[in-house]
């Protein structure tokens, strides 16, 4: 596969970084080069998280990217920032719950879906970053969602493994909600 | 084994650990603390010492005390801390005994920030501590080349009773990627003839950095220097790059010179033909390397995360038979692809004899990216 680049940006505590790390095992799992680089500032909840992604079947150079291919943004700065950045013909998935506006870029493929209102459904408003993810491989087929699924079932921190289904239905839904809404 | 998804800090830690450490002593600082935390954890359940201590200072001189029994020993901590330990470093160095101190660099000089930064370099390639002494620095730019290497530093520290640094910086200690650890190894039991463990039935051993008398610090001081010949002579590391047929060479190490790697693949696939040499070993520097680069390539590009410290050491081997340019972030910024492919593309095309200090020409350049950035 070609070098893909992929950005996942929020706030801190929407669990960008996990979704990135998720991303990072499954690529690993089924024999890709991989790199996961978060931002490290001194943030606090609350405040600004990212964490860039690189997958290839090469050895990977740089971890960071100016122009990423893929942008997954849970929250309206996250858009404002990558929007203009992101790779002509590349792929923004943004959470309307928190993005109160159009994406206006031209030359990418871009989707809205309401992560957080989709996770209340399903109880937690948590699983808003396993939405995204599902509606960002429906767009993005970077791995099968089942080799992601896979990913999260074996690296999911123990204290959370009762939560398992749901995080595999939120991926569902947001894989679902991409293919119906595309 | 496996590969596994190890985060930075982590990886160097327990591939110190599967080395042999048998005593870390340090003090928290961002972004190095994950390591110390690592080692807070393993440490004493495998039965070897973790100390925390109260300051950076006293950490390094526990790591002298520790590393005068012969066993392996340790710290890491990030920019201010190492400053902090320069005086015990050179002790170390002036005693003459084998530890290892890992360096994951941030922005400054001062207070600075977390950020990743290469503005170490002068301090820990030329010494840093007071004193005729001689590291030996080991850049690694992956997570696997800092695990490979981080047993080599022990090795090379044994067989040299020297101080190995290695230097990585703030995005090689966060990030995550697959590496391979090796497997544990034995822990010797037999004590190295100098060290100090009880001298019960043999003549006491003195382990010591001082010499009163000039002339047995200066014996002291070509011991040394000696001994950096031979490491000289025997321990250069470096990866080439799509060198063959290269006639622009680019220069760096660590996180740049993997930015650089990136940038020269571009630059390839644009008819340019560059290519990359990266020391692992900034000391010893791979001289005889670039010497023979230096017979084949048009131009010369050094990319840093300073304001061009390799720089210098690069133009003094150089010496000007090919014009030597240099393109750095300062301060905690990484380079990017594009902007180091863009000062390919851009060294490519100049034909012009290159400056006296390539800063002189570097500096207008990096103002206008600054004021594109902000």
């Amino acid at each position: 596969m070609e070098e893909t680049s992929i950005i996942i940006s929020g706030f801190g505590g929407q669990g960008t970084l996990f979704a990135g790390q998720v991303l990072a095992y499954a690529s690993m799992d089924n024999g890709l080069e991989v790199t996961w680089i978060p931002s490290y500032g001194p943030e606090m909840r609350g405040g600004t998280a990212h964490c860039t992604v690189i997958v290839s079947a090469e050895p990977i150079g740089s971890p960071l990217v100016r122009r990423p291919d893929v942008v997954v943004a849970l929250n309206l700065p996250s858009v404002d920032k990558y929007e203009p950045l992101i790779k002509a013909g590349g792929v923004m998935v943004a959470n309307s719950t928190l993005v109160n506006r159009e994406i206006t870029r031209e030359g990418i493929n871009s989707l809205l879906i309401p992560a957080n209102t989709i996770a209340e459904e399903l109880g937690m408003v948590r699983l808003s970053n396993m939405i995204m993810m599902g509606a960002m491989l429906a767009l993005k087929p970077i791995l099968p969602l089942e080799a992601v699924k896979k990913a999260l079932g074996e690296h999911i921190p123990e204290r959370h493994k009762k939560t398992l289904p749901l995080n595999y239905e939120a991926m569902d839904r947001g894989y679902q909600f991409a293919v119906d809404h595309q | 084994m496996a590969k596994e998804l190890l985060k930075g800090n982590h990886a160097f830690a327990e591939a110190a650990i599967r080395a042999g450490v048998e005593a870390f002593y340090g003090y928290p600082i961002t972004p190095s603390t994950e390591f110390l935390e690592y080692m807070a954890r393993r440490l004493p359940s495998l039965g070897r010492a973790f100390v925390q201590a109260e300051s950076e200072v006293a950490a390094i001189n526990m790591v002298y005390g520790a590393a005068c029994t012969g066993k392996r020993v340790m710290t890491a901590s990030s920019s201010p801390g190492i400053s902090l330990m320069m005086e015990g470093i050179s002790y170390i160095a002036g005693t003459e005994v084998p530890a290892v101190v890992v360096n994951v660099m941030r922005g400054g000089p001062g207070l600075g920030n977390i950020a990743p930064s290469q503005g170490d370099y002068y301090q820990m390639i030329k010494g840093g501590g007071h004193g005729d002494y001689f590291p030996i620095v080991l850049a690694p730019a992956s997570v696997q080349e800092a695990v490979d290497y981080i047993g080599l530093a022990f090795d090379l520290a044994d067989k040299y009773r020297a101080i190995v640094h290695v230097i990585v910086d703030g995005n090689m200690g966060q990030m995550m990627e697959p590496a391979e650890l090796p497997p544990m190894r034995e822990i010797s039991e037999t004590a190295p003839d100098w060290a100090v463990r009880g001298a019960k039935g043999r003549e006491p051993n003195i382990l010591t950095s001082i010499y009163i008398d000039p002339v047995d610090e200066e014996v002291t001081n070509l011991r040394l220097l000696k001994r950096w010949k031979e490491i000289e002579k025997n321990e250069v590391i470096y990866k080439e790059y799509e060198l063959d047929d290269a006639e622009i060479l680019v220069i760096g190490f660590g996180t740049s010179g993997r930015v650089a790697s990136s940038a020269v693949r571009e630059a390839r696939e644009n008819g340019i033909k560059a290519g990359l040499l990266r020391p692992i070993t900034l000391a010893p520097f791979p001289t005889q390397r670039l010497l023979e680069l230096t017979d084949q390539v048009k131009r010369i590009l050094v990319v840093e995360m300073n304001s061009g410290m390799m720089l210098d050491d690069v133009m003094k081997i150089v010496k000007g038979k090919v014009p030597v340019e240099f393109y750095g972030r300062m301060g905690g910024v990484t380079p990017l692809p594009d902007e180091v492919f863009d000062e390919i593309r851009r060294v490519s095309q100049n034909t012009g004899p290159g400056a006296e200090d390539p800063r002189d020409e570097w500096i207008p350049r990096l103002e206008k990216i600054i004021a594109g950035d902000k």
